[in-house]
């Protein structure tokens, strides 16, 4: 597929996204970040980077793209915007690797790979902050995420209501991107 | 942690939804603004020849276009800095370019009304210490408001963000200002007005620079 259908596509599943569609949502995520890896990659290709560590690049992106998505004018290209939060996240990472930063803007997103492989690489900086929640937070974010579980699902088995359920999954993503804020300089 | 792990978790919140941050930044300048005109009208209060002044002094209108060229320039960089791609370098030249060139007619015209051995009485006139007290004063709602909404956003270079909100906020208190001040040579506002907008300009970039961050 090609860039200008890709954005289109992307575009597209974002909008609907925003709108609630989980599905499309999680179609997008799981297209970007096979997109963001060679990004990473090549970002990084000046320092050794394990590919838990790119992995863990990948993630503060993939988050940061998350709770910034109202950012997003929804009349201009996707593109730009993802670039945008990436290049800005890797600026930050290779910073706090003492590296100054100095990552291409342009064409990123044309390079794409068949993906895949990644899909088992275990990233820590995300585990380790989540470690750190209370008690509840800690057994609603595990069911989410590693269980796979739904909000109504975990609400059900843990007693809660949905809405508190997705509240505090909220916060602990939130603390998540606080905690890469204060890994920073 | 796996990032097919974080992608349920994403997928999951995609229920909680902020609005558009173009929005936000629209409604926290108008807030701000708001504020400022009710503190202003409720303080020192309006001046009585407004409307007098408004149709009749080229001096005053001078003064007014002055601060929108202030501040419309920067409400629009302010914007764009709450997008992590808006990039408002661009508009840079147009900020600073625009209220010089008002500056620049606005005492070129008073020199052909003013005469020279009065300048120094009307830059100094009592009114300058207020002045420089009150701009800043009425910025402090717009500032707090922009900051927040930019906070919402994803600046790309917090210090520049910053600082677009606060010459915005300084804009706008100074456009409030000028309904009171009833100073109106451009002698005295191209000396004072200035030096209120740069140092509120500079504190909100000190201020987004550690704020801003995300």
């Amino acid at each position: 597929m090609d860039r200008k259908a890709r954005e289109a596509e992307w575009s597209h599943l974002m909008r609907s996204a925003i709108d609630g569609d989980e599905a499309a949502y999680r179609r997008f995520l799981t297209d970007l970040s096979r997109a963001l890896h060679p990004i990473v990659r090549r970002g990084f290709s000046g320092v050794s980077a394990a590919p838990s560590e790119i992995e863990d690049v990948v993630q503060e992106v993939m988050l940061a793209i998350h709770l910034k998505r109202h950012t997003w004018d929804q009349s201009k290209p996707i593109g730009p915007w993802i670039m945008a939060i990436a290049r800005n996240k890797m600026i930050d990472d290779l910073r706090r690797r003492g590296r100054r930063g100095e990552v291409p803007i342009d064409g990123m997103l044309d390079i794409i790979e068949a993906g895949g492989h990644e899909d088992a690489i275990h990233a820590y900086d995300v585990g380790r902050v989540l470690e750190k929640l209370n008690g509840k937070s800690r057994e609603i974010v595990q069911a989410i995420t590693i269980d796979g579980h739904s909000a109504r699902d975990v609400a059900a088995k843990l007693g809660m209501t949905e809405v508190a359920v997705r509240v505090s999954l909220h916060r602990s993503l939130k603390a998540l991107a606080q905690a890469y804020q204060e890994l920073k300089p | 942690m796996k990032t097919t792990d974080l992608i349920n978790a994403l997928a999951v919140d995609t229920a909680t939804r902020k609005p558009p941050v173009s929005r936000t930044a629209w409604i926290a300048a108008a807030i701000g603004a708001v504020i400022s005109a009710a503190v202003l009208v409720a303080t020192i209060g309006i001046r009585d020849d407004l409307i007098a002044v408004a149709s009749q002094s080229l001096d005053f209108v001078l003064k007014v276009v002055f601060t929108l060229a202030v501040t419309v320039p920067a409400f629009f960089v302010y914007k764009r800095s709450a997008r992590p791609e808006g990039n408002p370098a661009g508009l840079t030249p147009v900020v600073i370019a625009l209220p010089l060139v008002v500056l620049a007619g606005g005492v070129g015209y008073a020199m052909t009304t003013t005469s020279i051995s009065d300048i120094g009485d009307i830059v100094m006139s009592p009114n300058w210490f207020r002045c420089m007290l009150v701009i800043p004063m009425l910025s402090i709602a717009p500032l707090a408001a922009t900051l927040y909404a930019l906070r919402q956003g994803a600046p790309a270079n917090p210090t520049a963000a910053g600082a677009a909100a606060g010459l915005l906020s300084s804009g706008l208190a100074a456009t409030l200002y000028a309904t009171h001040c009833d100073a109106d040579s451009p002698f005295f506002f191209a000396v004072w007005y200035p030096i209120g907008i740069a140092a509120v300009t500079i504190i909100g970039a000190a201020i987004g620079s550690r704020v801003l961050r995300w």
